[in-house]
Parts: C-alpha cells; sequence; structure tokens
C-alpha cells in the first residue's frame, strides 16, 4: 500500500472515530435527565427567561435538529455559543482554544519527563537484569503506576514547594512552574515506558548484530547506545506515542492541583456550571487531539518501518 | 503472585466486613472533635469535619469493592457475550460490534466517564457503576472476538455442529466457558483500573456524592496538606488505593502466560 493511501485510510476511520464519539457525548449530554436550564438561569427566572435561555441552548429543538447543529457549529470553526448572552461571550472555541496551549505543553513537558526517566531506568534494569538494579527498576515503575496521580503531585508539592522551597508551586506561572505537573503527568508513562525499555532491551541485546559489535571490539557503552537501543526504541516510541491521550486525561488531574488553566480546567468549570454546550466542545476537542496523535504515530512509524503499512 | 493474591484478598475482606468493623459513623460530623491526631477512640485520627479516618476508610473500601466487583462483573459479562456473537456471526455483526469498539478505543475513557457522570447533578454510584461500564467492555469484547475466532475452527467445534448443536448451543455451552480463562488476566487488571479510574472521578468530585470514598477522602487530604499534624491524613487513601493496584498487578502478572514465560 503507498502511503498516500494509508494516509487517507487512516484520516477515514480517524474521522469517522471522532463522529462517533461526537455522537455519543451528544447522546449522553442531551437525552439523559438533568436540566441546565435551571442551573444557568438560577431559581428566581421568568418563563419568558427560560424559554429564551431554552432557545438559545436549542433545547427547544428536536435531538437530531440539535446534533446537526453542533455539527453545523464544527464545520463553522465556533462549536457552538455559551449561553445566556451569545453576543457577548466569547465562542466555545475561542474559549476552549485559549487553554488548549497550556494544557498541550504540560502533556509534552509529561511525555519528555516519562521518555528521559524510563529509558535509563529500563536499560539499566535490562543490563543487570535479575541483580538488586532490576528489582529496583521494577519496584520504582509498579509505585510509579500504584501512587494515585493526585497524591503524587500533592506529595510534589508539599516537599518541593512548601517544604523546601526549591520550585514553584500551584498558581504560579512561567517556565519553572511547569516541572512540578510535568514530573507528576509523566511519572505513570515512565512506569510504562520503562518495563517496555527493558523487555525491548532485552530481546534486542540476544541479537545477532549485537554479539557481532561485541566481537569487533567496540566499547560496551557503544553497543548499548548506538546499536541496541535504537532499535529497542521504535515499540517504545510508539508506546509513548499512543499514551498521549492518557497524558492529557492525566493533565486534567494534575491541573486541578496546580490550579492551572487548561482544558482540565475549563472542563471541570463547565461541568459544574451545567455549561453543556462548552462540556460538549472540550470534550470534542480533547477527542479531535487524541485522534490526531494516534494518527500521526501511526504514519510516522509506518514511515519508519514499512511492514506496518500492510496490516 | 501469592502476595498479590494475599494483599488483594485483605481488600475484599475488609471491603465485605469493614463496615461491621468501624467503630464510628463515617457520616457521623462532630465540628469538635476536627483533625484530631490517632488515638485510643480514634486510631488513624478524625477529618476536617470530625470524622473518624479509620471508619471512612473500611467504608471506602466497601464502596470500592461494590463498584470494581460490579464494573468488571457486568463489563466482562457483555464483552464476552458482544466478542462471542461477533466472532461466532461475522459478517455484518461483527462488523457493527467491532466499529463500536474501534470508536470507544479512539478515545481517552475517563473523558467519556467524566461527560457521562456530569449529566447528573448527584451522582449515586449507580450512575458512577454506569459510566465505568459505559467503554468496560470492550476490552473484554475485542479479547473474547479473537479467541472466538480462533476456537472457531477448532475440531471440537466442528464435532459439536456435526452433532447438530445449535449456533447459541455451541456458544453457550462450548465457547464461553473457554472464554473464562483468558478473561481473568484481564479482569485481574481491571479491578485495579476500575478503582484507579474511581478515585479519580471523585478526587474530581465527580464520583458518588460521598464523604468516605478513597478519592474524596484523597480530595480532602490535598487540599489540608499545608495543615501541619493533618499530613499523613491523605496517606490513609493512598496507601489503600496502591495497595490494591500493587495487588492487581503482582496478581495478573503472575497470572499471565505472556508475563510467566519472559521472566
Amino acid at each position: 500500500m503507498s502511503l498516500g493511501s494509508f494516509l487517507l485510510r487512516r484520516l477515514a476511520s480517524g474521522a469517522l472515530a471522532i463522529l462517533g464519539v461526537t455522537v455519543l457525548v451528544f447522546a449522553f449530554l442531551h437525552l439523559v435527565p438533568g436540566d441546565p436550564v435551571d442551573h444557568l438561569a438560577g431559581g428566581e427566572a421568568t418563563p419568558e427567561q427560560r424559554a429564551k435561555l431554552e432557545h438559545c441552548l436549542g433545547l427547544d429543538r428536536s435531538a437530531p435538529v440539535q446534533l446537526v447543529t453542533f455539527l453545523g457549529h464544527v464545520v463553522d470553526g465556533t462549536l457552538g455559543h455559551q449561553c445566556p448572552d451569545p453576543e457577548r461571550k466569547p465562542t466555545v472555541a475561542a474559549r476552549i482554544f485559549a487553554v488548549m496551549p497550556h494544557t498541550i505543553v504540560l502533556a509534552l513537558a509529561g511525555m519528555l519527563v516519562g521518555i528521559v526517566l524510563a529509558l535509563p531506568l529500563g536499560v539499566l534494569a535490562a543490563v543487570h537484569k535479575n541483580t538488586w538494579i532490576d528489582t529496583l527498576a521494577s519496584i520504582t515503575a509498579l509505585a510509579g503506576i500504584a501512587v494515585p496521580m493526585m497524591l503524587f503531585a500533592s506529595v510534589l508539592v508539599l516537599v518541593f514547594f512548601v517544604e523546601l522551597g526549591w520550585l514553584p508551586g500551584p498558581t504560579e506561572t512561567g517556565a519553572t512552574a511547569l516541572i512540578l505537573p510535568a514530573i507528576a503527568v509523566g511519572t505513570h508513562l515512565m512506569a510504562m515506558l520503562s518495563r517496555m525499555t527493558r523487555s525491548s532491551m532485552l530481546e534486542v541485546l540476544r541479537e545477532d548484530y549485537v554479539r557481532t559489535a561485541r566481537a569487533k571490539g567496540l566499547p560496551e557503552r557503544t553497543v548499548l547506545v548506538r546499536h541496541a537501543l535504537r532499535n529497542a526504541l521504535l515499540p517504545v516510541i510508539t508506546v509513548a506515542g499512543m499514551q498521549f491521550g492518557s497524558l492529557l486525561t492525566g493533565a486534567i488531574i494534575v491541573e486541578k492541583v496546580f490550579a492551572r488553566p487548561g482544558l482540565g480546567t475549563t472542563l471541570l468549570e463547565a461541568i459544574s456550571e451545567r455549561d453543556y454546550p462548552v462540556v460538549q466542545g472540550t470534550v470534542f476537542v480533547i477527542a479531535v487531539i487524541y485522534v490526531l496523535v494516534n494518527i500521526a504515530v501511526d504514519v510516522t512509524y509506518g514511515l519508519i518501518d514499512p511492514r506496518i503499512r500492510v496490516a | 503472585m501469592r502476595l498479590g493474591a494475599a494483599m488483594l484478598g485483605v481488600f475484599v475482606i475488609l471491603g465485605a466486613f469493614g463496615p461491621w468493623l468501624a467503630p464510628f459513623d463515617p457520616a457521623h460530623i462532630d465540628l469538635a472533635q476536627r483533625f484530631l491526631p490517632s488515638s485510643a477512640a480514634h486510631w488513624l485520627g478524625t477529618d476536617s469535619n470530625g470524622i473518624d479516618t479509620l471508619s471512612q476508610l473500611l467504608w471506602g473500601a466497601r464502596e470500592a469493592l461494590v463498584i470494581s466487583v460490579s464494573v468488571v462483573a457486568i463489563s466482562a459479562t457483555i464483552g464476552i457475550v458482544v466478542g462471542t456473537l461477533a466472532g461466532w456471526y461475522r459478517g455484518w455483526v461483527d462488523e457493527v460490534a467491532m466499529r463500536f469498539v474501534d470508536i470507544l478505543m479512539a478515545f481517552p475513557g475517563i473523558l467519556l466517564n467524566i461527560a457521562i457522570v456530569a449529566t447528573v447533578r448527584r451522582p449515586g454510584i449507580g450512575v458512577v457503576i454506569f459510566a465505568l461500564c459505559a467503554n468496560g467492555w470492550v476490552g473484554y469484547a475485542r479479547v473474547a472476538r479473537g479467541q472466538v475466532l480462533a476456537l472457531r475452527e477448532r475440531d471440537f467445534i466442528t464435532a459439536a455442529r456435526a452433532l447438530g448443536a445449535s449456533g447459541p448451543r455451541i456458544m453457550r455451552r462450548h465457547l464461553m466457558p473457554n472464554l473464562v480463562g483468558p478473561a481473568i488476566v484481564q479482569i485481574t487488571f481491571g479491578f485495579g483500573a476500575v478503582i484507579a479510574i474511581e478515585a479519580a472521578l471523585s478526587f474530581l468530585g465527580l464520583g458518588p456524592q460521598l464523604d468516605y470514598t478513597w478519592g474524596a477522602m484523597l480530595a480532602q487530604g490535598t487540599a489540608f496538606l499545608w495543615k501541619t499534624g493533618f499530613r499523613t491524613y491523605v496517606l490513609v487513601p493512598g496507601i489503600a488505593i496502591a495497595w490494591v493496584i500493587i495487588a492487581v498487578n503482582l496478581l495478573g502478572d503472575g497470572l499471565d502466560p505472556r508475563t510467566r514465560a519472559k521472566v
């Protein structure tokens, strides 16, 4: 299969997935009982005000019409309007895009932390297989998976901000304020990737070309880094890419702990305000990012390893 | 693996019998007794509302057990049934089921859970269970379908067919019993995943509206983390959650033939 048709096919199935997710989220938000008008209008609203709000939210139309309206808002790029005052408030898309960079930067920083910590941990564990170093590495990985992210994030704040005062804590901005949240987001990924790096390295270290490299007298360091790790890296990087979605959702939790602006904070705000257009828009945007990143990972992998395209 | 099973056993026993052992009512607010350190009366101290921490922990274990067992049981059942139907009938049944699975997998799961819970103002345990099941079944369905596709070509299925067994009978009597084994590993890891997601939902204020879920305790603990003398509180739910997740990881790795072969 040519790269072009591979890309087209992936884009088509991605679009289908996004459409499916949109319909699903729409269905849950609109068909389940629970009246957003009550919350937005408040207790003393007159019937006219309620009717106006209902009209603004589009709730006076049938569900299929509402769905088509939302899809229309996707196409025109607004993702809908914030009620009750659509003219004076920014569109849903504007509200989301204003905070989106914070979340993406946090997720990318978390990914960086995860990869940077996982590679040495995994390589050390593989090279020193079945020694105390290996055991220590698997305990670290297990702890990274088991300790709830919200607890770990809070302990980071307590130690490095409250006690030691080395790093900026919640509500602060700037590049250094990203360090603690990024560690909190990246730890889970570190745990997963270090285990993958270990098993991938163990497999590669058995290969003939590694024996050849050793046989021709290359220093062990060169054998490990240039010959083994480079080949062991491929599956690890793929998994890292595919985990971008879980980094995004991890960012929701970490944003709350650090009181950072972002998609997660916006989503939680919108939920507590019962602002369904914003909830729907945020979920939609996160789903689109997730699907696009997965396609990008697939295509990159397909470029590196042509065998993937056939499957 | 034995350690994992023992750790999980402790959780199940505490979840089942914990509320009877709990010395206090986990919803009994006594503001005169706030932020107490551990004592003979309150082994683990009290929280910001004067509620006994040990009682919260034990009732929280019950809540975590009820949610995780229900979600895993419902998800595994739906998943195995859907996967079996898809793998057995193939054709359009398979196509529809697997496209649905693809859509749910092309999407961060917790986001769908949040979206569902968000539709209810004060979600109860039932809503949380429903939300977690809504996408919990897809993993089981995918594995079951793969197994059925392989199993349906085997001789014992051909034999059952030759003897005139109907499709539903073959699925029920011959296929599904063979699917339980592979599903056990998934179920084990599923426990941990459900508890982690439920804790995250409760932490975000979107879980069952109870004070004593482990996630709600974490949220309270982290909110009062600055308070000297109250810092150990957050460790109680934290260790409880980590305990279950470590248990299922040890047990799951031990049960999984793939990891067992590697070690």
